[in-house]
């Protein structure tokens, strides 16, 4: 299986039906699967802190909520995933692709994408990785891990994983 | 005229129509609370600039709800990419209330860009926002709320907060009764 499909699969199989993205080119197939799928409301939004505020009050809505990011977002997420996820007890899953680390040529990315895992940690997000090439177990365990604690869970998604297939 | 009685009317008319209500963070929540708690009522503690992504998300989860988010001007500076967001999804149910001040009023009454050259009606309208209401009058609040139930309504109030308690209710609690509200089938 190619790995834009395991990870629109997790999706799936994770019951989502309501998504925000911010784009990223490793991202993009998934982007326009969710765009075709007619059981997922995919929102584009400006910035990941404003999908942040989406997903919360969709989840409170009774929505089962996600964001598809890039690792750069997380910077533009910390105050709303403590302040407003956190605090409430708010579950999100956050499908983040990983740059700026294995194999990252754009010299830009590196210095958020080595804070990344430090970030999370700081944050106490727990963060997953797929094993090999196929994200669909990782991001419904993912999800569950979320909807358990009631707080926000990210899937980190690297260079490697989308060279696979 | 303040906030508080743009807050009071939007109450007042948010139970008569039934609307689930997003309250911004700091006084204005504080104020909701104030004139009229109920479990409808979600209170934004935190996560500033937030409240009208929040009513958004509600609203595209609970499309048969109105829905109304009781925010200000210094918030959705914070947020502008907001407007552009609720203008191309366009919920039927969904009306953001901007209660303009012109002031940072939970932080001091620093100026915003609005008590200069910024107006957030023309944003909305830029942002792509189809219906854009100016209004100045607790009249035209109830009228509107009424009535219409999708766009922006931005209303010009004095800076200054009431003298309000905080709110006592620990986040959990405000979450999972409005959930419950959320949850409950709407006639």
């Amino acid at each position: 299986m190619d790995p834009a499909t395991s990870v629109f699969n997790g999706l799936k199989k994770s019951g989502i039906d309501l998504i925000t993205t911010v784009p990223c080119a490793n991202l993009k197939e998934v982007i326009l699967m969710l765009e075709d799928d007619p059981d997922i409301k995919h929102v584009p939004v400006t910035r990941e802190e404003e999908g942040v505020g989406i997903c919360a009050g969709a989840w409170m809505g009774g929505g089962k909520t996600a964001m598809l990011m890039q690792n750069s977002g997380l910077g533009n997420s910390i105050n709303a995933l403590a302040s407003l996820n956190q605090l409430y007890g708010i579950p999100l899953l956050m499908i983040m692709n990983h740059l700026g680390v294995e194999g990252e040529p754009i010299c830009a990315q590196v210095p958020m994408g080595e804070l990344t895992t430090r970030l999370l940690d700081a944050l106490v997000i727990p963060y997953l990785i797929p094993d090999d090439h196929d994200a669909e177990q990782t991001i419904h365990r993912a999800w569950n891990l979320a909807t358990a604690e009631n707080k926000p869970v990210a899937v980190l998604l690297d260079i490697p994983f989308w060279e696979g297939a | 005229m303040k906030r508080i009685a743009v807050i009071r009317e939007a109450a007042s008319t948010a139970r008569d129509i039934g609307a689930l209500v997003v309250g911004n963070i700091g006084f204005p929540s504080r104020e909701l609370h104030a004139v009229d708690d109920r479990p409808d009522n979600f209170y934004m503690l935190g996560s500033m600039g937030l409240a009208s992504s929040i009513g958004l998300g509600i609203a595209l989860a609970q499309p048969e709800r109105r829905v109304i988010a009781l925010d200000g001007d210094g918030s959705v500076l914070m947020n502008m990419g907001s407007l552009a967001t609720i203008a191309n999804q366009q919920p039927e149910n969904y009306l953001l209330v901007i209660i303009d001040n012109g002031s940072y009023g939970s932080t001091g009454d620093q100026p915003t860009a609005t008590s200069q050259k910024t107006d957030l009606a023309r944003v909305a309208k830029g942002a792509g926002v189809q219906n854009v209401h100016m209004i100045d009058t607790l009249t035209d609040v109830h009228r509107l709320m009424e009535q219409v139930s999708s766009g922006v309504i931005v209303i010009k109030v004095e800076p200054g907060n009431a003298d309000v308690p905080v709110i006592h209710l620990c986040p959990a609690d405000i979450m999972e009764r409005f959930m419950a509200q959320c949850a409950r089938p709407f006639p």
